[in-house]
């Protein structure tokens, strides 16, 4: 039976210096925050982009870590808000905030060779707003539930589940362009 | 073609994971490197800044290291308190979140997860935190009379150098404004606790100030837990042998009282209760003018021959600092000689916990001690902690185990630093309640000293309804686990509880001494929610209270003008007080009553004699405020009047460490606090 040093006390030796900890640390975690970048911005490159400011600015935020929430919670929420905040700097916010649409363009070139769901992927996401992605990417992508997502986001349960409920909506409204 | 909503998200779901790129290897590495690169200039930047280390540029060096001196020298808590807070002052306006430095990273719009102002991880905040918060607390007046002059002395120089560092924070604080670094309004003070420990000392000792002398007429009652650990008698022993003064507040009386066997009544085949109290008053070696109660229990002496069958379950640290000689292989050595005196229905397991948790050895009846052998050997430290898992780990072994009517037990072995990996102190406590009310107790085994967690130790084992000993010979590895093993493995009343309740016509003033620690309030007696100490089979609890008569003169506290003093003690009047003593059966929920009263007269026994022995030798150790000029020489001459037949020769020890300690004293160390002890303690 083995069982590995959890999280938040690699987080913790980190935080006091400890060098193999912190490189224990971002190498266990790296993957799982990429592709949550993935999800929140549907382009690979915006995604490693995002994600590699999110583990320059670790060491920093890291000492400010208080062992208050699980890390993988912590480690989500400063994604999420590095997420909003570059596609908030004027010279990418247009290229951001487009970005399902963008990838969703430059993919249609070679839409035969896509997969069917694929597409359908891209026409999903694209109908949703940024906000709802960022729930979408957190429930579905990352398999939190409403509670732990609203402690990422900041948010009420409420609000997430309004959120999701509406995901439903916009799905259904895809699901019946798609039938047209 | 209709859909499902649910059918949608499912596949937004599915899409969103199978879809999702690999990671970019290259991308993966240059992103890894360049946040190394910013950890190590972090860790290089703020070291110099802010790290109260030794090797910190000398011009700062002067007033952190004054600050780390007081918290490895000073013990008063007063003063403890002072230093603190000019710490945390200090030490909170010298952190700069140093996000802004990196130029590259956009600063996030929101604040990162706003830190709770919570405190560091480790069951021993948690005691910290339950204690009284001691700025607020006022020291009890030293006695009038004769207060011990080391106890002045300690006062009197923690207070110039506790307000140095304050006007000296104030100066820093100035520094930093000037050097133009912004301290983060946000921070909350108490991050400081961190990821900066005041010293590198880590071991931590739960203890209180002494209790103070009561008055009767205005506190007639005194409760308290029962206590049958002895660790803090062998962390004491382990500091003297080693040529050192033990820190005071690494002593608490009455685990160093109560680590002697001592020959009380055991309860007859027609009492009805588990253990029976004998109460004696002989005058008190120390005063003329007062009396000490001895209130001494003796659990009932186990039936070894049907005792039911035990599961154990060892919970071996094997982190790296377990390597030590007096650590893992004492402990190996300690389980061999234990092994012997189990029976063939006994089982036992082990689990080891280090970076990983693993179990080492399944659970495995005590007759086949050949494969628990090679278990034990097969174990190897390296590692770093991580007790939580393993902890968990042992209750899931232990449970598997238990049938009907069997007793399980985990005895939990480390070093300390138990900590590491346990993110909520709070519930790893409720945790082991819990799991004792399942009916699994937990047992904690210290080894080694410098990083000896004792107040996590001790926090563990009184919530596992278990025993903190601390192991540092094979000696006393053989009393603990081997002489002892059915007492500590059986336990015969959980939550025992003693209530005094003294007669203000007999006696004026009271002081218990030691206990502090397990402080109970009056109103806790008698409320069965409220945890308190195991008894096992076989196990005895002393308790020593020193009370002075209405008429005499070594009274410290005068009349109250308008309170009629000695207001009439209804009842017998004969009595000094009465004895109130509350106990649950192994499992039960609803506690029983027992009651005694206290009578003066009776004769100092050897037992009573050698107790109070030790009960000054724990004072001498700790200021001394009481004793006059009672000293060595008479602790020692008592305690060998005490000393009785000594089987084990546990008493003999105590009197040449009380030799040493004498001698330690006399060489011009006063006390741990004002001598410059090695960093750690080691």
């Amino acid at each position: 039976m083995q069982m590995t040093v959890s999280d938040e006390a690699l987080a913790m030796a980190a935080a006091g210096g400890d060098r193999a900890a912190y490189a224990d640390l971002v190498e266990r975690h790296y993957d799982r925050i990429f592709a949550l970048c993935w999800r929140l911005t549907g382009q690979q490159s915006e995604a490693e982009d995002l994600t590699q400011d999110i583990f320059a600015a670790l060491p920093a935020k890291l000492r400010g870590w208080r062992n208050d929430a699980r890390l993988t919670t912590w480690l989500y929420r400063v994604a999420v808000n590095a997420a909003h905040d570059r596609r908030r700097r004027a010279a990418t916010h247009a290229k951001a905030a487009l970005g399902w649409g963008d990838w969703e363009k430059a993919r249609q070139a070679d839409i035969a060779a896509e997969a069917e769901g694929q597409d359908w992927l891209q026409g999903a996401m694209a109908s949703l707003s940024e906000e709802l992605r960022d729930t979408v990417a957190l429930i579905l992508g990352e398999g939190l539930s409403q509670a732990e997502a609203a402690e990422v986001l900041g948010l009420s349960e409420g609000t997430v589940a309004w959120r999701m409920s509406e995901v439903k909506k916009k799905l259904r409204a895809v699901a019946q362009e798609e039938t047209r | 073609m209709t859909t499902d909503p649910k059918d949608e998200l499912d596949r937004l779901s599915r899409a969103l994971r199978e879809r999702a790129p690999k990671p970019d290897p290259a991308a993966k590495r240059a992103a890894l490197a360049r946040s190394m690169e910013n950890f190590d200039r972090l860790a290089k930047e703020t070291d110099s800044q802010m790290r109260p280390s030794q090797d910190r540029p000398p011009k700062r060096a002067g007033f952190l290291t004054g600050v780390r001196h007081m918290f490895s020298y000073l013990t008063s808590k007063q003063a403890l308190a002072v230093t603190t807070s000019a710490a945390a002052l200090c030490i909170g306006l010298f952190i700069v979140l140093p996000q802004q430095q990196f130029g590259t990273v956009p600063a996030p719009v929101e604040q990162a997860p706003a830190p709770m102002p919570q405190p560091p991880v480790g069951a021993s905040d948690e005691i910290a935190r339950s204690e009284p918060a001691p700025m607020a607390e006022v020291a009890p007046a030293p006695a009038a009379g004769a207060p011990a002059a080391r106890a002045k002395e300690t006062r009197r120089l923690a207070t110039p150098q506790a307000a140095q560092p304050q006007m000296m924070a104030e100066g820093a604080m100035a520094d930093m404004a000037v050097g133009n670094m912004v301290a983060p309004s946000a921070a909350p003070a108490d991050m400081i606790d961190l990821p900066f420990p005041p010293a590198t000392d880590s071991e931590a000792f739960a203890n209180e100030d002494a209790n103070p002398v009561k008055v009767t007429a205005e506190e007639p009652v005194s409760t308290f837990s029962a206590d049958i650990d002895t660790a803090s008698y062998a962390v004491v022993r382990d500091s003297l042998m080693s040529g050192r003064l033990p820190p005071a507040e690494a002593v608490r009386i009455e685990e160093m009282v109560n680590y002697f066997p001592y020959g009380y009544p055991a309860p007859g085949p027609q009492d009805a209760a588990p253990f029976k109290a004998s109460v004696e008053v002989m005058p008190t070696p120390w005063n003329a003018g007062t009396q000490l109660v001895r209130i001494g229990l003796q659990g009932r002496m186990p039936a070894i021959a049907d005792r039911p069958a035990l599961n154990l379950v060892f919970l071996i640290d094997t982190s790296g600092s377990m390597q030590d000689a007096d650590k893992l292989p004492l402990l190996k050595q300690s389980l061999r000689m234990m092994l012997g005196q189990l029976r063939p229905e006994d089982q036992v397991a082990i689990v080891a916990y280090a970076g990983s948790a693993g179990e080492v050895l399944p659970p495995t009846h005590a007759s086949d001690s050949a494969k628990i052998l090679q278990a034990l050997d097969r174990l190897d430290a390296g590692g770093s902690t991580n007790g939580a898992e393993g902890l968990e780990l042992a209750y899931r072994t232990a449970e598997s185990m238990t049938a009907e009517g069997e007793v399980s037990r985990i005895l939990l072995a480390t070093d300390g630093d138990f900590n590491v990996g346990i993110s909520d102190p709070k519930g790893l406590e409720d945790y082991i309640a819990r799991k004792r009310k399942a009916g699994t107790y937990l047992s904690v085994l210290g080894f080694g000293r410098g990083n000896l967690d004792d107040a996590t130790m001790q926090a563990l084992a009184q919530k596992g309804n278990g025993q903190a000993a601390y192991i540092d010979t094979l000696q006393e590895a053989q009393k603990v686990l081997v002489d002892q093993l059915s007492g500590a493995l059986f336990p015969i009343a959980d939550d025992v509880k003693l209530q005094v309740e003294w007669n203000p016509a007999k006696v004026a003033e009271y002081r218990l001494i030691g206990y502090e620690t397990r402080a109970l309030r009056r109103e806790d007696f008698n409320n069965d929610k409220v945890d308190a100490g195991e008894l096992g089979a076989g196990h005895s609890v002393t308790a020593l209270y020193e009370v002075t008569a209405p008429d005499s003169p070594a009274l410290l506290n005068d009349n109250l003008r308008y309170q009629s003093a000695g207001q009439a003690a209804k009842g017998a009047s004969e009595e000094l007080g009465f004895l109130r003593m509350r106990y649950k059966a192994p499992g039960e929920g609803a506690s029983q009553l027992l009651e005694t009263p206290i009578l003066a007269g009776g004769a100092a026994d050897d037992d009573a004699r050698f107790a109070a022995a030790i009960a000054g030798f724990g004072q001498l150790l700790t200021g001394a405020t009481y004793l006059g000029d009672w000293g060595w020489d008479d602790a020692i001459a008592l305690a060998q009047s005490g000393k009785g037949a000594d089987p084990f020769g546990y008493r003999a020890e105590a009197i040449s460490l009380m030799r040493l300690a004498e001698s330690l004293e006399a060489g011009g160390a006063t006390a741990t606090p004002q001598t410059p002890v090695p960093d750690d303690l080691r």
